[in-house]
């Protein structure tokens, strides 16, 4: 059998002792995946791109920037001004970090409304979260090394996050920074960071995609593969597809790159940090926003941090608070509508985070965090258990091809291997 | 859609076209991300000094660094210039008149770059070992320059490259 998949007769000498290509054959090309993927899908392939592109941009920039106090502003105008195309490398990095956010976020909210989290995919789940607090720590430390004011401020906010901690907060809010201030040390050590995190983010979606490829992906029905005929080959058909994808992707990131390349960034991040003095209005990068808002909603510096972490820390745990055995929302009549409106609060803190804290903005960011956990905690077990579902199809093949539509007589495509 | 054959060629075409494309892009992704790594504007903005050589005696040198590298400017007494003059041009290694290293005779201006692996020649200061004619010796794997920077014995390949310069007045010049 492996003779006969590759032509070329080195390939087959080499995969005989290290079997790659079969493994890259296996993985990528005959890989059965549900024919009833929808461009929702694409974004998983999206965000292994944005990653690649992410590492190449940031190891050029890591060969111009200067990781010190003196000189790391300085460094990063004169790749803007000097460097060979050095202005088109950091706005791909720069705007890079937002449309990863972009695409992940997608990701999620796709995972969400289609119960991909749900039994046997609740390690691929949670690996995609460890994926996303890596993302967010390697996003934050990023933007700390232009040492523009918001990255020296968003680190020292950040930072003192730690500092709520009961008794040990004040050492370790110490120990982050090496120092008494978001120094020179710190600079140094969230370069390093910053360096070897993408890095731990490709082990994790390395298992991430092993833990897909154990049970294949989740479909828009939500139902289990049946056989063969509810199924197409990775290769040409998805790989086309993600392609596809790809190419709409890029021209919206090109668009943003060469067109607005500064619009989702501050501009105070182009004065050289000062510590003697903060912006008078201060936002985390887009991003984070919901996040921050939920921070600010609680009025008790212990309690904001805890809720913010829990924002996170809710997701590991969804697997079990949907307990409901139907995936998709497709037949969750009632589901369906709270998932609308659990986008719709996440864009509403999301909008509340850029918003000062005051007045009615604090009142609607209460609100809205307690409707996020609400929605976790307290819709989504109660659903399960009085939700009435609507009936599922029997199988992919028979909404997609029509009810007479059956195993043998509805495989028209011819498959490598059958 | 009526026959194969016509099908065949447009599918090919447009797979031709696809993947023309494709090399192109691929092509005007990677041009940056090589060229990135060419010297940078501030780092070509240096690429030229000035030097002041009034004060250079005849018999002295200097070492000036030119692009990161060392250039040497040799006042040459009248011995060294004979001595230069005096090779048979024919026999050398890499044939060059003396006349054609300099644009005044006194002053040799070469760079200090050992033209076999690039490490710095001894020989511009007192006590240096100047090598069997009297000009440069490179430690590093014993290439003997003459008094015109010439290469004489050794693995060196070539002279000790002339860098271009000019006389901005007698006793300015600018290297690069």
């Amino acid at each position: 059998m492996q003779t006969q998949k590759f032509k070329s007769p080195v390939v087959r000498w080499i995969d005989h002792r290290l079997p790659v290509f079969s493994f890259m054959h296996h993985e990528l090309h005959e890989y059965p995946t549900p024919k009833n993927l929808n461009y929702l899908w694409n974004l998983g392939s999206l965000a292994g791109l944005a990653l690649v592109t992410m590492i190449v941009t940031g190891i050029i920039l890591a060969m111009h920037y200067t990781p010190h106090v003196d000189h790391a502003f300085q460094s990063v105008e004169r790749i803007m001004r000097d460097v060979n195309q050095g202005w088109l490398i950091r706005y791909i990095h720069m705007n890079g970090a937002s449309f990863f956010f972009i695409v992940v976020y997608i990701h999620i909210f796709r995972g969400l409304y289609y119960g991909s989290y749900k039994a046997p995919r609740e390690l691929l789940w949670i690996l995609g979260v460890v994926i996303l607090l890596l993302m967010m720590a390697t996003a934050f430390m990023g933007y700390v090394l232009p040492w523009g004011q918001m990255s020296f401020w968003g680190a020292t906010v950040i930072t003192n996050l730690f500092s709520a901690i009961p008794g040990i907060g004040e050492s370790i809010v110490i120990w982050l920074w090496g120092g008494f201030s978001v120094d020179n040390p710190t600079l140094s050590r969230f370069f390093a960071l910053h360096y070897l995190m993408p890095f731990l983010i490709v082990g994790v979606v390395i298992l991430h995609i092993i833990a897909l490829h154990r049970f294949g992906s989740n479909n828009p029905l939500g139902i289990d593969v049946n056989g063969d005929q509810d199924t197409l080959p990775f290769h040409p058909y998805y790989t086309t597809k993600d392609m596809f994808g790809a190419m709409v992707f890029l021209t919206i990131f090109a668009s943003a790159i060469f067109f607005y390349p500064n619009y989702l960034g501050h501009p105070d991040n182009y004065i050289p940090a000062n510590p003697l003095q903060t912006p008078a209005h201060i936002v985390p990068e887009w991003y984070f926003l919901p996040f921050y808002a939920i921070l600010r909603a609680i009025p008790d510096k212990l309690g904001g941090v805890l809720f913010m972490f829990g924002a996170i820390a809710v997701l590991f745990v969804l697997p079990w608070l949907d307990r409901s055995p139907v995936r998709s929302g497709r037949f969750r009549p009632v589901f369906k509508v709270f998932f609308w409106l659990l986008l719709a609060d996440c864009v509403l803190l999301g909008w509340l985070g850029a918003k000062p804290a005051e007045g009615t903005y604090v009142i609607l960011s209460r609100l809205a965090t307690a409707w996020y956990f609400f929605h976790f905690l307290i819709v989504l077990p109660l659903l399960s258990l009085v939700e009435k579902t609507r009936p599922l199809p029997q199988s992919i093949s028979t909404p997609v091809m029509g009810g007479a539509a059956m195993a043998g007589s509805s495989a028209p495509r011819e498959k490598p291997h059958a | 859609m009526s026959d194969p054959a016509e099908n065949k060629g447009r599918r090919d075409f447009i797979v031709v076209a696809s993947n023309t494309m494709m090399a192109v892009g691929a092509g005007a992704v990677a041009y940056p991300l090589i060229n990135q790594m060419n010297p940078a504007a501030d780092t070509l903005a240096l690429a030229s000094i000035e030097v002041n050589i009034g004060g250079l005696a005849e018999g002295q040198a200097i070492t000036v660094k030119w692009r990161g590298k060392p250039v040497f400017i040799r006042h040459r007494t009248a011995d060294e210039i004979a001595a230069a003059n005096d090779t048979v041009v024919d026999d050398l290694r890499d044939p060059q008149a003396d006349a054609d290293r300099v644009q005044k005779p006194e002053l040799l201006v070469i760079q200090g770059i050992c033209t076999h692996l690039g490490c710095v020649p001894l020989g511009q200061k007192i006590g240096e070992v100047k090598g069997d004619f009297n000009g440069w010796f490179c430690p590093c794997h014993g290439s003997h320059y003459d008094t015109s920077g010439r290469i004489r014995k050794g693995p060196a390949p070539s002279n000790l490259e002339v860098p271009p310069y000019a006389f901005i007045s007698d006793n300015v010049i600018k290297i690069g």
